[in-house]
């Protein structure tokens, strides 16, 4: 088993807040990320896949395909966006790294090939914050 | 002889911010600016590089004691722009667009005044980590 990773970035807008709750309370929780007007980060994404490199090709995945899959199931609609206001899998969901990088999973697992299995989101929120998603 | 030698202190904030000439109408804002002129903004991680040049003062060694110089960036660039949006909730930018060019302009003359006069400064921006700045050129 041969672990392949491919990394993308992206810039976007968010914040954390819970509209469940008061303004206060997310204040409380989530500090300066509860900015109303949001902020914003570049994102650095690390995507992992695994399985055995083909006989033919001596690739586990060609890697521009996954690049292009990256980019158009996940940073065409996240760059220059906002999170919480322009993203149709991030709808009604808490804005963290957490949950992008578990929606990421989602988008990014259907369109593999088999034979080829997603192995780990590693989604850097700043250069010293990161998660990591192994499904 | 005059021992000249650069200082430097780095530091990050993370803001929201679009491209955007209310002047312009919106289609023309977007063939400029792409989709940094999207409505809704997107953000960066920072990376603020600031330079002081001059001579070591004779009694202490230093060009200038960095934590003097990093408390003096908190107080007038991180607590300005962090986790802020450029556009809505800074008086700097209000009337201002928030390319990274204007950014590093208004942290140089944030910064100046604080600054003893004997030391050259400038500033290095950091938009995204190919993407940055210096002022004055």
């Amino acid at each position: 088993m041969v672990y392949l990773t491919r990394s993308e970035h992206f810039n976007a807008a968010h914040k954390l807040y819970n509209p469940a709750w008061t303004p206060e309370k997310n204040d409380a929780t989530f500090g300066v990320c509860a900015n109303q007007n949001w902020h914003g980060h570049n994102y650095d994404l690390y995507v992992t896949i695994k399985g055995e490199p083909h006989p033919d090709t001596g690739f586990v995945y060609d890697v521009k395909k996954l690049s292009i899959l990256i980019r158009e199931q996940v940073v065409d609609k996240l760059d220059h966006k906002n999170l919480n206001l322009d993203v149709p899998f991030m709808k009604d969901k808490m804005c963290s790294t957490e949950n992008l990088a578990i929606a990421i999973w989602n988008e990014l697992a259907p369109h593999l090939p088999e034979g080829v299995q997603l192995h780990c989101i590693k989604l850097y929120e700043t250069a010293r914050i990161y998660v990591e998603y192994f499904g | 002889m005059s021992k000249k030698l650069a200082v430097y202190r780095r530091e990050h904030f993370n803001a929201a911010h679009r491209l955007f000439n209310p002047a312009w109408d919106d289609a023309k804002n977007t063939e400029v600016f792409g989709k940094c002129a999207l409505p809704n903004y997107h953000g960066h991680n920072y990376d603020l590089e600031v330079k002081l040049t001059g001579e070591t003062d004779p009694e202490t060694g230093y060009v200038m004691d960095l934590k003097v110089l990093s408390d003096l960036i908190k107080s007038e660039v991180h607590s300005r722009f962090d986790h802020k949006n450029l556009n809505l909730d800074t008086v700097e930018f209000r009337n201002l667009n928030p390319t990274a060019e204007n950014i590093a302009v208004v942290i140089y003359d944030l910064l100046r005044p604080h600054i003893n006069n004997n030391l050259d400064l400038k500033i290095r921006l950091y938009e995204t980590e190919r993407n940055f700045v210096e002022y004055p050129a």
